[in-house]
């Protein structure tokens, strides 16, 4: 079970990261949890000052951009 | 290390990059006359009359402008990848006052900013115990000198006028982030904010990205700019063609003038409400600029439209008083009204 977490204030871009977050799980047919932080602190506990930022497993994937579905699916699997 | 089923479909990039460069070229040198000649020759439209000159700038304008913002933002966008805040923060924290203000300033231009990410912002420069009066300068810079007017002036204007426009953004945004910063902004930042504790700012966050994936960023971030500022840039031709056509230049020189004192707070106060449409108020500012305005009004104008921001107000009220936004507003009013006042009392 992986869990993804997609940090932002719920922007439209943050909605669209994690829109793709759910394609990319279900490209990848496995099982993953997705939160969705909004809290500015613990957004910022993680370095992270451009959002949308995406977090897979506790590691950060990206932050201040969209990844893709596709992008996101690699992730899943690595 | 990828085996899987989960493949990316891309077309080859580089060969696509290459087209989409010349095609750019291309339609750039057609567009003048190709304009003339559907206005002239198509429509049988007389140069030199009202409709004729109207008609002319629009077809030709429209064009220009898609182009200038597809090609240059796309660019711009491209270039800034390389300079994201998480960075600015790591480079300001532990300076001075005086030259984390000047460089805050300057990372506006570059830095990417989305007004939805200044409360992350906000705090992680608290948290890196950067003086507040810097972070005002970024806040104040950011939008102001932002890239899509720059690169429209240049565009439309010459390297002249944007690096004028550009020169006084960034003084703007120097002076208003001292000002701040001296009248003690740190008083009127929401308490929990000033607890926040350093946390994982620590962590290495150099995720290094391919060129091809940065450009592709890009491109995408622009298509859908573009997209949204589309409708305001072509409302934004139609009436700088009209001003271009129809609109007397005495009438335009009288009212915006130089002898008219009140020339730059009327185009500052008109500017306020039209936030975000820079776009499309930048076709405007060419009709009027080519009627005689005066370039301290016009530079006044544009300021204020992407300065100015109510949105992003409201966000930062989260972290911060309303007085002290109502203060940072009337920094930002000041130094715009001083930058008009000035470039025209210097007859530029």
């Amino acid at each position: 079970m992986k869990i993804i977490e997609v940090l932002g204030p719920g922007c439209a871009n943050c909605q669209r990261v994690e829109a793709n977050a759910r394609e990319a799980v279900a490209m990848a047919g496995i099982a993953a949890e997705i939160r969705h932080v909004t809290d500015p602190r613990e957004i910022v506990a993680h370095g992270i000052l451009s959002t949308p930022g995406l977090i897979i497993d506790g590691t950060i994937r990206s932050y201040g951009r969209i990844p893709s579905a596709g992008d996101i699916a690699m992730w899943l699997v690595e | 290390m990828t085996t899987l089923a989960v493949r990316r479909r891309h077309l080859p990039f580089w060969p696509l990059s290459a087209v989409a460069g010349v095609a750019w070229v291309a339609a750039w040198f057609v567009n003048l006359p190709a304009a003339n000649w559907l206005a002239y020759d198509l429509l049988r439209l007389e140069p030199g009359t009202h409709l004729g000159d109207a008609v002319a700038f629009f077809l030709y304008d429209v064009p220009k402008v898609l182009l200038l913002l597809l090609g240059i933002v796309t660019v711009v966008t491209f270039l800034r990848s390389y300079f994201p805040p998480e960075r600015m923060r790591a480079a300001l924290a532990g300076r001075g006052t005086v030259p984390a203000t000047l460089a805050a300033a300057g990372f506006g231009i570059v830095t990417p900013f989305c007004s939805c990410s200044a409360v992350p912002l906000f705090i992680g420069f608290v948290e890196a115990g950067i003086p507040m009066g810097v972070t005002f300068a970024f806040l104040i810079s950011s939008p102001m000198v932002n890239e899509v007017a720059l690169v429209l002036l240049w565009g439309l204007f010459g390297p002249g006028i944007a690096l004028l426009y550009m020169a006084a953004g960034l003084a703007v945004a120097i002076v208003g982030g001292l000002v701040l910063g001296r009248l003690g902004a740190e008083r009127w930042v929401e308490p929990w904010v000033l607890e926040v504790r350093a946390g994982g700012g620590a962590t290495s966050l150099d995720l290094r990205l391919s060129v091809e994936q940065r450009l592709r960023d890009a491109w995408a971030y622009t298509r859908e700019l573009v997209g949204k500022v589309l409708p305001y840039v072509l409302v934004g031709i139609g009436v700088g063609a009209f001003i271009h056509g129809y609109v007397p230049t005495d009438l335009v020189a009288q009212i915006g003038g130089r002898d008219n004192p009140l020339a730059v707070p009327l185009v500052v106060a008109i500017a306020i409400p039209l936030y975000s449409n820079a776009a499309g108020t930048i076709p405007i500012v060419e009709a009027l600029l080519g009627k005689g305005m005066p370039l301290g009004t016009t530079l006044a104008f544009m300021m204020a439209i992407v300065a100015i921001s109510l949105p992003e107000f409201l966000i930062l009220r989260r972290v911060i008083r309303a007085r002290l936004i109502a203060l940072f507003a009337v920094v930002v009013v000041v130094g715009i009204l001083a930058v008009g006042f000035l470039f025209n009392a210097l007859n530029l």
